[in-house]
């Protein structure tokens, strides 16, 4: 054992200097097939558009901050909210998310890379293509001659709003093309990810020792299949209307503008728990280290999960109830998406049931977590209120559905994604993340998340479309725009502070050594950052804690089970 | 508080067996393009008999029976093919690919010939109307489904030819094997939907 370790660590000290520094360091990256360095790609490769997305979400909350505010011409709103959504789905929560499953998973189930490791770069480099391409459209959007311009019919591009007629120019064919490729990406990475859960694992490690966060990559990418995948036939529909002339979508000419609605949908529900699923991973493997103790209800979990991803393909023309689904479709659909509050509360419940009566230790990523349970409830709750059909039909459309799924994805989303950084980073780079500026980022997050979305709800409820570019004064929103844009500054800031400590750490955080935060999944029984091969010699476990098992050989997780 | 690398190594009491990836990754993206086809084939019901203008399917379509002998048998020699080669049987193997290949081709021609008829006969092009643009869209990506196939089949049937392909490629044959099987139950659904309840 020790000779094999020391062999390959030889391999690996006399690698480096044969080739040359500086260019082959980028050659490296572009043509990596390693799952470790994909998955920073993909990491890096959304923080930057979370900082671009973040932006345009500050222009915009600039533009609304006062009445009758010209900050910015209709136009470029219309380009602005658009442009915001779309980047945060596609180019920054969904690579965000599978990056940290490409740099996890194998590591956790003890594997040397992922099932497929081409199939890995391929989709990663596709999705930033389509990134790339969407942003292309500000410079070349319009065609060649003259502005260009970024696409600007809403995240959801409903149709008939993306006709040639009504989108002239390559605005929307910018759009459609980019997702496209971020669908066929998403769609790659997925089947990437449940190949490696069930073909790769160590010896010993069945199916209900895997660690949970690779159960919820697994359903998550099975929801891909189900999900991503119509969004992408609509996208073709769509390409065919816009190139070829057909009529999918073409009301002149029968077309149903509903039937996009319904793709879309079919696509645009079911995306959002292929988002927080991820997320829930992060917390179930945070909650449980931090409490000390092992996770509560681990089978239930698993139940809960494939449970959430039955159910939440069904929820989706909640989102519809305006349009008029009639009595039976109403009905259906919002007793759907109440049920799926049962598996989301079996998992809370857990979580508490994890941190009852632990030796609870409040780090960083403790707290994002803390954080998530407490406002992902309250979204959770919102979001009931917005099952109910009567209730949707007075406030779809308006500022409170945005302070819902604002809720879900930055309070969340987002926040257990910090968690995850905070814990992960050591493994990743071999330091710790500065402790200090982690709890600034969080009070400020904090305060900055519950300036903006709390209020936002009030002007929702007061009446206050979405998407509108400017108010008149004089309808009680002016106060809570002005509160909603002082969070977001806030929110920005706390941003900032986190990019700065991730950088900072990476060259002055102290040495974290393999296993700074006394854990018990198999990333952490190799050395921080891991080197190429993950682990010397293939891991072998015989329950869910191996690194508990081994630290405790006095009282082994095997022998409860 | 603790070293790297000090994972035991399993003494081995029976052996570890996971699931062919080849298989498991050919049955999700299966999974992902079943849902592709599964929007294809809603889009197509749900415009049945909403074109504004004609041609309809009941005026244009014939059922395309050698074009589905062709393609469903083809799904036979490609399981012949596989099974050849879990004996070692190379020559039965290049037989039932070369088979399958030259089937999946005459299917081609078949549908090449029924667009060629539905454009120059009846002018009906993805343009014309509503069953225009499902059709051809629906008919279309299964048609480059089976391109795709084919083109993969072609040079396993070149691979198997010259030789290279021996009893340890069984597996990946299988994957092949799968995914056209999968092409076949899909013009099964197509051909329903298409040529019995559209027309």
């Amino acid at each position: 054992m020790a000779t094999s370790t020391t062999g390959l660590e030889a391999i690996d000290v006399t690698a480096p200097p044969t080739q040359p520094p500086g260019p082959s360091l980028i050659y490296q990256w572009l043509t990596t097939v390693d799952h470790k360095k994909i998955g920073l790609m993909y990491i890096v490769y959304a923080l930057l558009f979370l900082v671009v997305a973040g932006i345009e979400a500050m222009i915009m909350r600039v533009q609304l901050a006062v009445p009758n505010n010209h900050a910015v011409s209709p136009q470029v709103f219309n380009q602005l909210f658009t442009m915001h959504g779309t980047t945060m789905i596609f180019f920054v929560a969904v690579p965000v998310l599978f990056g940290f499953g490409n740099y996890l998973i194998p590591l956790m189930i003890g594997a040397r890379d992922m099932a497929f490791p081409r199939l890995n770069a391929f989709s990663f480099w596709i999705s930033a293509f389509g990134g790339l391409l969407l942003y292309l459209s500000y410079f070349a959007g319009s065609g060649l001659y003259g502005a260009g311009a970024a696409p600007d019919v809403g995240w959801f591009a409903y149709a008939p709003l993306t006709a040639k007629v009504f989108s002239p120019g390559h605005s929307s064919d910018y759009w459609t093309l980019s997702v496209l490729l971020s669908g066929i990406g998403t769609t790659g990475t997925a089947i990437n990810i449940v190949a490696t859960a069930f073909c790769m694992r160590c010896k010993g490690m069945t199916l209900m020792r895997m660690p949970l966060l690779v159960w919820l990559f697994v359903v998550a990418s099975c929801m891909v299949f189900a999900a991503v995948s119509p969004l992408t036939a609509a996208q073709i529909m769509l390409c065919l209307d816009r190139y070829l002339g057909s009529h999918f979508f073409d009301t002149q000419a029968g077309g149903s503008a509903v039937l996009w609605m319904h793709f879309f949908w079919i696509f645009g529900h079911p995306e959002v728990y292929i988002l927080i699923l991820p997320t829930f991973a992060f917390v179930n493997e945070i909650i449980p280290v931090f409490s000390r103790k092992a996770i509560f209800g681990y089978p239930a979990m698993v139940a809960a999960s494939v449970a959430i991803g039955f159910v939440s393909l069904s929820v989706w023309a909640h989102h519809m109830f305006t349009i008029g689904l009639g009595p039976a479709g109403n009905t259906f659909f919002v007793f759907a998406t109440m049920v799926v509050s049962v598996p989301t509360g079996i998992k809370m419940f857990n979580w508490l049931a994890t941190i009852w009566g632990g030796k609870v230790i409040y780090r960083v990523p403790m707290l994002f977590c803390v954080g998530f349970l407490f406002q992902f409830l309250i979204a959770g709750l919102t979001g009931i209120m917005l099952s109910a059909a009567p209730f949707d039909w007075q406030l779809s459309a308006s500022y409170f559905v945005v302070a819902h799924f604002h809720y879900v994805i930055v309070g969340g989303i987002l926040f257990s994604l910090f968690g995850a950084f905070y814990y992960w980073y050591p493994k990743v780079t071999g330091r710790m993340m500065s402790e200090t500026l982690g709890k600034w980022h969080f009070w400020m997050f904090v305060i900055g998340f519950h300036l903006t979305f709390d209020f936002m709800h009030i002007p929702g409820l007061l009446g206050m479309p979405r998407r509108i570019y400017t108010y008149e004064a004089g309808r009680g929103w002016e106060l809570w725009n002005i509160i909603i844009g002082i969070g977001a500054i806030i929110q920005g800031v706390a941003t900032l502070i986190f990019v700065y400590n991730l950088i900072y750490s990476y060259f002055r955080g102290p040495e974290a050594g393999p296993d700074p935060w006394d854990a018990w999944t198999l990333e952490w029984s190799t050395t921080s950052p891991p080197p190429d091969y993950n682990f010397a010699i293939e891991p072998s476990v015989s329950s869910a804690r191996p690194l508990w098992d081994l630290k405790h050989p006095e009282d082994q997780d095997s022998r409860y089970e | 508080m603790m070293q790297t690398n000090t994972i035991p190594i399993a003494i081995d009491e029976q052996p570890w067996v996971l699931p062919n990836k080849g298989i498991v990754g050919m049955w999700c993206l299966i999974a992902a393009e079943a849902a592709i086809f599964l929007i294809f084939v809603t889009a197509y019901l749900f415009y049945l008999g909403k074109s504004l203008t004609g041609p309809t399917p009941a005026q244009v379509l014939e059922l395309p029976i050698v074009g589905t002998i062709c393609l469903l048998s083809s799904s036979i020699t490609v399981h012949m093919a596989v099974a050849a080669l879990r004996k070692g049987n190379i020559r039965g193997c290049t037989l039932g690919l070369g088979g399958t290949v030259a089937l999946a081709s005459a299917f081609l021609v078949t549908t090449a010939q029924e667009w060629h008829h539905l454009i120059y006969d009846f002018g009906l092009t993805i343009r014309t109307n509503l069953f225009g643009t499902t059709y051809y869209s629906l008919v279309g990506l299964h048609a480059t489904h089976v391109i795709v196939g084919l083109l993969l089949l072609i040079a396993a049937f070149f691979f198997s030819l010259s030789g290279r392909v021996t009893e340890h490629h069984a597996e990946r044959l299988e994957v092949l094997s799968l995914y056209w099987h999968f092409v076949d139950a899909v013009w099964v659904v197509v051909f329903l939907v298409v040529y019995v309840i559209g027309r």
